[in-house]
């Protein structure tokens, strides 16, 4: 059976899902991704961090809206191991 | 040398800041935290003004290429060599070719990494702080980059033990709903006695904008007394004359969002300040997070100095407890 990895957010802040506002998203559910592939990105202190995925897998499920505000270790996504 | 090789969100070279120079307009920097600063310094044996890392919300990942004593203290943002756990708040002993990184931020913002020695770069107005927003201080005036090579300078007086701990009592629990002390004034006078009240009987919530400069809160709109417009005032009420703005003084622009000048400030300008977090809580504000609440709590300046008195006792512990350890037992 395929595994499950739940993945966090290291950091606190808002939570983006497009590199732009006008851009697409980084990752649609249902997509496909590798690792190191950016899933999302959190802005806070002015900084931007991004997100990577650290397996292979499909995105099965963003848990957060774009631009919700993210604690840290806070669960933003699932990925279904392959 | 240490080498990065992953810089973290924000790591930043921190002394105990650039002090003496704010009436011509230059903020102190140095290391947020203090009490955590000062333990991370103590454990490693080093000077009182030694220069360390400030790591915030996001450990860097560090390459050491030469053994050293080290010591990390702060929020709970755990520590790992070459991916096993280690103790905050210990005298621990690297070797040439380990790796140091972290996990995720359990609790607090920001932990001091010390090494005996202190990082070496050059004074600029007498000290080592990074000051971003001039591009002065620490590593070439900018947070740490992958393939930085920090060097260690000399800056250990005592050797201390490895193992050496700050016992549990000394060593501060971080919440996500915190109390802030501060004294009421200068310009408190601008706001309506009803926004007063308000201002201390809401928790207010650190926005994303909370970094060295400032912590801006969100929570709801501040109300200003009417009044004729003074020469040399801005036009909106929440301006005064300009005046020096005192390290832990909270203005709110327009009435909206106050924000919290720190270390990395203005020192001065138009904006009503109504009241300035005290001295020791500055250090307790240091590691709250983004998204984390605050409710402001009003003391005089009595109550400031006998927190002072407290907090110095504390510290006075702590060296004891790690400066009476010298030449006693390893319990490495």
């Amino acid at each position: 059976m395929a595994e499950q990895k739940t993945v966090l957010s290291p950091i606190p802040g808002v939570f983006y899902r497009k590199p732009a506002p006008d851009k697409d998203v980084y990752v649609k559910e249902g997509n496909t991704v590798k690792t190191g592939d950016v899933l999302a990105m959190v802005e806070v202190m002015k900084n931007f961090y991004e997100i990577k995925a650290e397996t292979d897998g499909v995105l099965a499920q963003f848990f957060v809206e774009d631009e919700d505000l993210l604690d840290a270790g806070q669960e933003i996504a699932v990925i279904i191991e392959q | 040398m240490i080498k990065v090789i992953n810089p973290g969100l924000q790591t930043t070279i921190q002394d105990y800041g650039r002090i003496g120079f704010y009436e011509v307009g230059m903020p102190p920097s140095g290391a947020m935290d203090k009490y955590s600063y000062r333990a991370s310094n103590l454990l490693v044996g080093n000077d009182e003004n030694a220069a360390v890392l400030e790591i915030t919300y996001m450990g860097p990942v560090l390459e050491f290429q030469q053994d050293v004593t080290v010591a990390i203290a702060g929020g709970e943002i755990p520590p790992k060599i070459n991916d096993q756990y280690v103790p905050m708040w210990e005298t621990l002993e690297v070797k040439a070719g380990d790796v140091l990184s972290f996990d995720f931020v359990k609790q607090g913002a920001r932990v001091y990494l010390a090494v005996a020695g202190g990082i070496e770069v050059p004074l600029i107005m007498e000290s080592r702080s990074t000051y971003t927003l001039c591009g002065i201080g620490g590593f070439e005036g900018r947070p740490l980059q992958a393939e930085d090579h920090l060097k260690i300078g000399n800056a250990n007086q005592s050797k201390i033990a490895i193992g050496t701990r700050i016992s549990d009592e000394l060593i501060p629990v971080f919440s996500k709903t915190n109390e802030i002390r501060v004294v009421v004034g200068l310009c408190s006078y601008r706001l309506t006695e009803e926004s007063k009240k308000r201002f201390f009987s809401i928790d207010w919530t650190v926005t994303t904008e909370a970094n060295r400069v400032g912590y801006r809160f969100k929570g709801e709109r501040l109300n200003f007394v009417e009044r004729e417009q003074p020469f040399g005032a801005g036009s909106n009420p929440s301006n005064v004359v300009d005046l020096g703005y005192p390290i832990g003084s909270i203005q709110v622009p327009d009435g909206v969002e106050p924000i919290a000048l720190l270390n990395d400030a203005v020192t001065g300008g138009g904006y009503a300040t109504i009241c300035t977090i005290i001295s020791t809580d500055l250090d307790k504000m240091a590691q709250i997070k983004t998204n984390e609440k605050v409710r402001f709590v009003a003391v005089d300046i009595n109550e400031a100095l006998e927190a002072r008195k407290l907090y110095k006792d504390k510290i006075n512990q702590m060296k004891k407890q790690v400066l009476g350890q010298i030449g006693g037992i390893n319990h490495g």
